[in-house]
């Protein structure tokens, strides 16, 4: 199989992109960053960051500290809000002929909707991801993904005022018991599709200061790290979707993805999207590297198309063409 | 914003300056597009490397027809000890030039040029064209002791007017490098002066700059994660053209900002007028 073969077509909402790759949200900026890295139309999509009703500071410094294969943040959702959003930066993607996929979030049910609203008709956007790991300002801070009634409520709220054909994401954290419990509430309260997963609360303390390394205090966890439990939550939510326990939708995986064969982990997983996050910032050349390296190690394993890897590590072992190959390189003739 | 290469650098030499290191790479196309007060960003290690963040350093020399860049580097963790064993022939994934340089002399002037410590890596190269402009220039050399100077003699080779200062007087003045900064600007007129350290080091800069009547353009050394103006860590309360303050990348936006629009006394808050405070509970 040439790797040029191979179809990487990757469902989205109930439609389509044209391959699997994107960014994950608050590691590509806007886009004009990354694109002086590589051609932003070659990626499936590009995920903004978070993008608020209003201008919003974020967190005062230090927002960052380097961890084992990793790094928490504390970054606050910085951003100038959703309207220097559709006039500034938007344009700018459109014009390049990037796909975007919007995140929005709100301290309040109202905000998010308020943002989404926003979105209305404006070229460019190919869907709306909704990070309801945000606290809600009406219910004492708690955050909004940690309880499926205030998960549904927001997704409701955005999908109501969303065009139909427009795709709406539900942005999962994994600091949760039952991570299926959440995506089954955001799947019925309308989503189309299920990113996962946010990062993971954590929290580093610098040895020579002896107080917290980030000015928030606690921060999320990301990178290569936490890469197991991402997968684990995909696995998961695939699984219940198999055992016909909550409503079949795309899943878009992420969480430390570094290279094309992490990014394959996540399709066997049962992800029809990746996402690439904390790794731009050690490469910012890595989406579109990893989508090369992903399109090759389907072609290696046989693939003639994406969706065919989709869930497969959910199937017994019986079809010995998609058995890895111990000689890279060399595809399997189907 | 500058307009970068990412590519795999060949590491052509590692030689010792004082306390630093200089880390002379190939770099193919690159050097051409340096300006002065433009950094680099180098990877640690390679893609199993468990030290993702990437780490800055100033731009010291661009050689477009040699086509190699020289950067300084100073030993301060795990990452820069091991970008230091990097071997002479291997190479290390490079991104640059990143950043805004300093604004480029429209004609000749007379600048004074205040380091602190291998800050006065990126200033070189910008005081050798003001010369070569036919204007005049003078440091100001400081750093906490003697073996923490950067570049005295390349100073020296371009002016006599070259103070150095250290804080425990193992070379020339005892003080910091703001001590003999008021006289240096009248001694020699400077009409502009750009500096690079420590935060705090260019709040005083500009403060004694202004008060002298001359202009401060200061290249700050914020932590970074990216370099590339994505991870939005290097942030800086700034005020801009219209007024309003707002937390701006260093990365992008600076490292080299004119003193007078940097809020130095607020680096580490959110101040309750910079935009979008409200959203962050400031009032």
């Amino acid at each position: 199989m040439d790797a040029h073969d191979v179809d990487l077509t990757a469902p989205f909402g109930n439609g389509t992109l044209p391959n699997p790759v994107t960014t994950a949200s608050g590691c590509a900026g806007y886009g004009r960053e990354l694109a002086r890295f590589q051609p932003l139309a070659e990626l499936g999509s590009i995920t903004t960051k978070t993008i608020m009703p209003y201008p919003r500071a974020g967190q005062p410094t230090p927002r960052l500290a380097e961890t084992p294969s990793g790094m928490l943040n504390s970054i606050g959702l910085p951003g100038a809000g959703i309207e220097h959003f559709v006039e500034h930066e938007l344009p700018w993607l459109a014009e390049r002929g990037a796909r975007v996929l919007v995140s929005i979030a709100g301290e309040r049910v109202e905000e998010f909707a308020e943002t989404a609203e926003a979105l209305a008709g404006r070229p460019g956007v190919v869907g709306i991801e909704v990070n309801i790991s945000f606290p809600n300002a009406a219910n004492r801070g708690l955050v909004f993904g940690c309880n499926p009634a205030t998960s549904y409520d927001v997704i409701a709220a955005v999908r109501e005022v969303t065009d139909p054909a427009l795709p709406v994401y539900a942005k999962l954290t994994p600091d949760v018991t039952s991570i299926t419990e959440i995506a089954a509430a955001c799947v019925r309260a309308g989503a189309d599709g299920l990113s996962m997963i946010n990062t993971l609360l954590g929290m580093a303390i610098d040895t020579t200061t002896m107080r917290p390394a980030l000015a928030g205090g606690t921060g999320g966890l990301s990178g290569p790290a936490v890469r197991p439990v991402a997968v684990r939550c995909v696995y998961q939510v695939q699984a219940a979707m198999r055992a016909g326990t909550m409503p079949v939708v795309p899943i878009l995986g992420m969480g430390g993805i570094r290279t094309g064969l992490d990014a394959l982990e996540f399709v066997l997983a049962g992800a029809s999207g990746i996402a690439v996050g904390t790794t731009v910032f050690n490469d910012p050349s890595a989406p579109l590297r990893v989508l090369t390296e992903l399109r090759q190690a389907l072609a290696e394993r046989g693939f003639g198309k994406l969706t065919d890897a989709i869930g497969l590590a959910h199937q017994p072992h019986h079809n010995p063409q998609h058995q890895p190959q111990h000689q890279p390189h060399q595809g399997v003739q189907p | 914003m500058a307009h970068p290469l990412q590519l795999r650098a060949e590491v052509l030499g590692i030689t010792a300056a004082g306390a630093y290191q200089q880390l002379l790479l190939h770099a193919p196309g690159v050097a051409a597009r340096v300006r002065p007060g433009h950094f680099a960003a180098l990877a640690v290690g390679g893609e199993d490397s468990s030290m993702l963040l990437r780490r800055a350093f100033w731009i010291h020399r661009a050689d477009p027809a040699a086509e190699t860049v020289s950067l300084v580097v100073a030993e301060r963790g795990r990452g820069t000890r091991e970008l230091l064993r990097s071997r002479v022939g291997g190479t290390v994934d490079l991104v640059a030039p990143l950043g805004t340089a300093f604004p480029q002399p429209a004609g000749p002037m007379t600048a004074l040029f205040v380091a602190g410590g291998y800050g006065s890596a990126p200033l070189f190269a910008l005081a050798e064209q003001i010369a070569a402009q036919g204007g005049a220039v003078g440091f100001i050399l400081g750093a906490t002791t003697a073996e923490r100077l950067f570049g005295v003699e390349t100073a020296r080779a371009l002016t006599p007017d070259v103070l150095v200062t250290t804080d425990d007087g193992s070379a020339g003045i005892k003080g910091l490098a703001t001590l003999p900064l008021a006289e240096a600007v009248k001694a020699i007129g400077a009409q502009a002066v750009y500096s690079c350290g420590p935060a705090a080091m260019l709040r005083a800069v500009t403060e004694v700059a202004t008060a002298e009547g001359a202009r401060s353009f200061c290249a700050v050394e914020e932590r970074m994660a990216c370099g590339v103006g994505v991870c939005m860590t290097c942030v800086l309360p700034v005020v801009g053209e219209d007024g309003v303050s707002r937390f701006v990348r260093s990365c992008v936006d600076g490292p080299c900002f004119d003193g007078t629009r940097v809020r130095w006394d607020d680096i580490g808050t959110i101040p309750a007028d910079v935009d979008g405070a409200a959203a962050m509970g400031v009032h």
